[in-house]
């Protein structure tokens, strides 16, 4: 294999590539370069599947610079298993992106797209940093594109949507930084490796906890600090939404697997309840929530929050089941690492299917410029191929089996009962009837019936540019949904590495979470 | 062989993709050819695998592709090919075939016609790979598929409120279920380890200790896992309570009603549980409860069924009483009686539907049977087949329908379960509600006065070949294929595939001390002499008197004195106004469930979402902020001599902390 950095030109191919995009400006194609750009940042993206070693759990394709040597920071990178699959994701739905902004946006284009590119480069430096000030720098620095598209771009209120979106995630990071900040003091590295082998005392362990829960918690984003990510939904232009919900909410769940399980088991072993509580809550009360909805990108917002309740389910699920394989012959880790593969591949499927669904409202509203579902009514009787597509995509959202939305719902579902718990899994079934509920009830109303009014009667059926896009995404959420081992393979090694960090005590050193209390 | 396992769903699935995506490049004929082929072909293959199986004895339980390995758990996809599944695939497919071809006639002026190829070879695929499976993923796969096909299929003429409401209505309801289904494969999962029909069976006598629900209750690990399963068949099957979608999907096409609203996807529930018999047999409360269940279907929806008046209502009703009868058979223990009912249903009841077809377009799509009367004369072909069909229905002896009925009541007979003695009476009330209503409806649809406008009874004609040779297809099983019971039910046709506690299956007593014999079938068949002896029994047993009393008093009523209709309206208004409103369980539903559900999601947005979280602790946070933002400004004067004097403050504070506290 040629030794080339990969990482670090898919880092920073993107963020200079925008950044030549905004030189070039509006007048010499800025959108062809952009769309070059992401193509390219996609194809390079594809060797570290390709190349991907399935057999070992160590960091691959790494690269090590020193970077400010006092504070031993370094430019570590490198991916594993479990972070890989997600910069795949977040190349692929980058390109699609900058074809949805295509006709769309009609001012200042060189900069909306140069915000997309420099947020993929951001993005996929959060996946690939192997040291936690680097990784906290990128996750900082991610916001501000964001924070840019949902403001320069947005709807009407989106000034109070940005503001609220950038000081809710804001506030959350000041204590992940402290909490960084402390365990270099304990520790002397920054290097994530070193933090997962440190050894912790439990007080410590559960404040750190904390601070990563609401850091983390707040991007998933988890009930109850989920509320900004309706509000910054509604308001963020439609590559934006599809940002947010495909790739931003993403960082959330990896960081818990990436920090919160490994760095500080025992406090998770300890307060996994929380988690469990607020993942269950936002299953259930949120799916009541979007049930009432009369704006679609609200609803879909919502629906976003519920399927995220999976996966940070699915990640906290492992401490219950490896109490329940103590106590039951028979069972064993299996479960285990059920829960985390749902969880992960939740976060892919949903990666294409909450994209899919914004890209699908993005179409509705370049036509009718309204996102109230009351307006709409029997598009599917001038829409008939888009109404195809809604209808896929409202499936998936459903967890159909064959679509990608299944596998990660039910893997977690399945892994749910080995708990000494049952009501785990009898309320994350639930999911099954409100999740239909509130998706299907949200077609019924606006792609059957007969035309309801004189808007809906002029409309025109996609164009090719929107055919390409909705038909790239269907065929991900199907080829996921009917061969998923592609995806679970490469994460498999990973996943039981991980599994074995979080469930070993740092209190107590030899004995499992939970060993000596 | 294993090449032409997978062809068989492969080839629908190639039609209905075919259909779907290029419907309006290759045309109209293009789209039923494809679809016919593609079903023809399944059909064909599985004659080749079902006699490979049936006669030669060549099953086979194996793995097509492994969609995923998790932990030690493999997901996979693959078939079990053995009597039980390879006789679904030939109903499956038989029926399909007389659907698609049935559907040329029926839909052909319809705009949607290339999509309502392509849905229902959609459909065959996924049916097949229901009845194929050998795993619960696959299972689950097709379960979920079916309901989504008849979701779309229900909902096809999506202009019509109704229709789309009854179809979202559909797949609710069945979710219902199928949440009580995934609760049960993820406890076989968790206990058992492995997804494997067959491995799962191999491993169920070991104990396990029992499932804790709440602290103090606790159930049997196997009842739970039944119970939950059965809940999945309640809502496929459609059985009281979750029987409310069945009726409201006859929105749909015709055609699909005979298929998946009677024939085949309606069936999935009873074929599962017969497929898991091993692990229903181990508990007797799963067993009890579905004796409930089914008894309370098969009798109290076959009453709605006598006050409809659309036909088409009528026959739905009608299905959801004999999947009753199917469901009391599965809880006594009859298993082979109930999927030999599933197939002469199958027959029969997907020709009432098309034959309830053909009469709806000679009539110009109306289906109010009171606007009928005397289309005998017209349709001739229509009139004789339906005539079959109805015959079967109400179990007339010598007919398919007589055979398998008297099994089940005969197995409720002799079934020792502590709910048989409820389900025997119900079932044999509702052998006399069946005559009645089906013959209502024949006679007021087929004899009588002409009660239909002018304008329709001049257009009156039989209908085209295309409809008519399903017919004749499907009537010809509807007659012979009780004959098959000898090794169905009484043979050992089954023998390895279900599984009862009795000593064919090498059941001892005192090794299971869990569990009681289930000896219905037994009995019945040490008492089996010869179709002709079962049939001359039958002459004897009660139902038949019932029925024939049915027939009479069907024949009574609306053909010889019509005033006695009128009178019974008159005296039990009450009784009608029940049945009429469907036990008010739609409403219940609609007012409780449906009202109940969005005022919570109201209640829980406005004062969870806005008020709390949003606006208490949120925008709160930030006002106190911005609050306390106010009064700091007030120290920012900007006077010099304010910061002077708050500076001399501070030294002197300072200077006194050093000197008096260090």
């Amino acid at each position: 294999m040629l030794d080339l950095p990969i990482l670090s030109f898919l880092i920073w191919l993107p963020v200079i590539g925008g950044i030549g995009v905004l030189i070039v400006g509006d007048r010499f194609g800025a959108k062809q370069f952009a769309l070059g750009i992401a193509l390219l940042t996609f194809l390079f993206s594809l060797p570290l599947y390709g190349s991907f070693d399935r057999s070992t759990a160590a960091m691959q394709f790494v690269e090590f610079l020193p970077w400010v040597e006092t504070f031993r920071i370094n430019y570590h990178l490198g991916v594993d298993g479990i972070s890989m699959p997600l910069i795949l994701l977040n190349t692929f739905i980058t390109v699609l992106v900058v074809i949805a902004g295509w006709e769309v946006i009609k001012y200042r284009v060189s900069q909306y797209m140069a915000a997309f590119l420099v947020m993929e480069g951001l993005v996929n430096g959060v996946f690939a940093s192997l040291d936690a000030m680097l990784f906290y720098i990128f996750f900082e620095a991610m916001l501000i594109p964001l924070f840019l598209i949902i403001g320069v771009w947005g709807g009407s209120r989106r000034v109070y949507a940005s503001f609220k979106f950038f000081l809710y995630t804001f506030f959350g990071s000041v204590f992940l930084l402290i909490s960084l900040i402390y365990l270099y003091q304990l520790g002397g590295s920054f290097a994530v490796a070193d933090l997962q082998k440190l050894p912790i005392e439990r007080m410590p362990q559960i404040l750190i906890f904390l601070s990563f829960l609401l850091a983390f918690g707040v991007k998933v984003p988890m009930w109850p600090v989920h509320t900004w990510l309706p509000d910054a939904h509604v308001e963020a232009p439609t590559g934006g939404s599809v940002i947010l919900a495909a790739i931003t909410l993403k960082v959330g769940g990896y960081a818990f697997l990436r920090f919160a399980l490994p760095i500080v088991p025992d406090a998770a072993a300890q307060l996994d309840w929380l988690v469990l509580l607020m993942s269950l809550t936002a299953v259930v009360y949120i799916g009541f929530v979007a049930l009432v909805q009369q704006d679609m990108k609200k609803l879909v917002a919502y629906s976003s929050i519920a399927h995220m309740g999976f996966v940070t389910l699915g990640f906290f699920l492992v401490y219950s089941i490896a109490e329940f394989a103590q106590g039951n012959t028979g069972a064993n880790m299996s479960a285990a690492i059920m829960a985390v593969q749902g969880g992960m591949v939740q976060m892919v499927s949903h990666g294409f299917i909450s994209g899919a669904m914004f890209l699908c409202i993005g179409v509705l509203y370049d036509r009718m410029h309204t996102r109230e579902i009351n307006a709409y009514g029997g598009v599917v009787n001038r829409m008939p191929v888009f109404a195809a597509f809604y209808v896929l995509f409202a499936m998936a959202n459903t967890g159909l089996p064959g679509t990608s939305g299944f596998v990660g719902e039910f893997l977690v579902i399945l892994a749910s009962f080995s708990t000494n718990n049952v009501w785990i899994a009898m309320l994350a079934a639930t999911t099954l009837i409100v999740g239909a509920a509130y998706t299907l009830w949200l077609v019924k109303r606006v792609i059957f019936g007969d035309i309801k009014n004189s808007a809906v009667a002029e409309l025109q059926d996609i164009n090719q540019r929107e055919f390409i896009m909705l038909a790239l995404l269907a065929g991900a959420v199907l080829l996921l949904g009917i061969w998923p081992q592609p995806l679970t393979d490469v994460m498999e090694v990973s996943i039981e590495n991980l599994l074995v960090q979080a469930l070993q005590s740092k209190v107590c050193i030899g004995a499992p979470v939970g060993g000596c209390l | 062989m294993e090449a032409i396992y997978t062809a068989i769903p492969l080839a629908s699935l190639f039609g209905a993709i075919v259909a779907g995506l290029f419907g309006k490049k290759i045309g109209r004929a293009g789209a039923h050819w494809v679809t016919i082929l593609g079903v023809a072909v399944a059909f064909l293959l599985s004659v080749v695998v079902a006699y490979d199986v049936m006669s030669n004895g060549n099953t086979y339980n194996g793995t097509v592709y492994t969609w995923a390995v998790i932990g030690d758990i493999r997901f996979e996809v693959g078939f079990l090919l053995d009597n039980l599944s390879t006789m679904m695939m030939l109903v499956v497919t038989f029926v399909s075939l007389m659907v698609h071809i049935y559907t040329i006639g029926y839909m052909h002026e319809d705009p949607g016609y290339q999509r309502f190829f392509s849905y229902i070879s959609l459909f065959t695929f996924s049916m097949l790979m229901l009845v194929m499976s050998n795993n619960f993923m696959q299972l689950f796969f097709g379960w979920e598929a079916v309901g989504l096909v008849s979701y779309l299929l229900i909902g096809f003429w999506f202009k019509k409120e109704t229709a789309i409401f009854a179809n979202m209505k559909a797949f609710l309801v069945n979710r219902v279920g199928d949440f009580g289904f995934l609760l049960g494969i993820a406890a076989i999962v968790t206990f058992y380890q492995t997804l494997d029909y067959q491995e799962v069976f191999d491993v169920l006598h070991i104990a396990k200790s029992p499932l804790v629900l709440l602290p103090g209750v606790e159930t049997e690990l196997l009842t739970f896992i039944a119970v939950c399963l059965f809940i999945g068949a309640m809502g496929k099957s459609a059985q009281v309570p979750l029987h409310v979608w069945l009726p409201d999907s006859m929105e749909g096409p015709t055609p699909i009603s005979a298929l998946i609203h009677a024939a085949t996807m309606v069936t999935a529930g009873i074929f599962m549980v017969a497929r898991m018999s091993p692990i229903f047999e181990m508990s007797d409360t799963a067993l009890n409860l579905i004796l409930v269940v089914g008894a309370t279907t098969a009798f109290f929806m076959g009453l709605i069924g006598v006050v409809q008046n659309d036909i088409k209502r009528v026959v739905a009703y009608s299905t959801l009483s004999q999947l009753g009868y199917m469901t009391v058979a599965l809880g006594a223990s009859a298993y082979s009686a109930a999927v030999f009912h599933l197939m002469t249903h199958a027959f029969f009841k997907a020709l009432l539907f098309l034959a309830a077809g053909s009469v709806i377009i000679a009539m110009h799509h109306e289906q109010d049977i009171r606007k009928m009367g005397g289309l005998k004369k017209y349709m001739p072909i229509t009139y004789w087949t339906s005539l079959i069909g109805s015959l079967a229905l109400i179990g007339f002896p010598g007919f398919s329908g007589f055979f398998s009925k008297d099994l089940i009541i005969e197995a409720v007979h002799h079934s020792d379960q502590a709910a048989a003695g409820y389900a025997y009476v119900l079932v044999l009330l509702g052998v006399f509600v069946t005559a009645f209503y089906s013959f209502r409806m024949f006679f007021l649809v087929f004899h009588g006065e002409e009660r239909m406008d002018d304008h329709t009874m001049h257009h009156l004609h039989e209908s085209p070949w295309v409809v008519t040779l399903p017919l004749i297809m499907l009537a010809i099983p509807s007659v012979l294929a009780g004959y098959f019971l000898d090794p169905m039910v009484v043979g050992d046709f089954f023998k390895g595939v279900i599984h009862v506690n009795d000593q064919a299956h090498g059941f001892v007593k005192e090794d299971n001390p869990l569990v009681s014999a289930h000896l219905s079938i037994q009995e019945i068949s040490a008492g089996y002499h010869g179709v002709m002896g079962f049939i001359l029994h039958g002459l004897m047993a009660p139902p038949f008197w019932l029925a024939m009393s049915g027939l009479a008093a069907a024949w009574y009523v609306y053909m010889k004195n019509d005033s006695i209709a009128d009178w019974a309206y008159e005296r039990f208004r009450w009784l009608h106004s029940l049945l009429d409103n469907k036990y008010y369980v739609d409403d219940f539903n609609q007012k409780v469930f449906a009202k109940g559900s969005l005022n919570l999601g109201n209640s829980l947005w406005s004062l969870g979402e806005r008020l709390v979280i949003d606006g208490l602790i949120v925008n709160g946070s930030a006002k106190v902020v911005g609050w306390f933002a106010g009064v700091a400004r007030h120290l920012q004067t900007g006077y010099l001599y304010h910061y002077a004097f708050s500076m001399v403050v501070g030294i002197l504070l300072m200077i006194t902390w050093f000197l008096f506290f260090n």
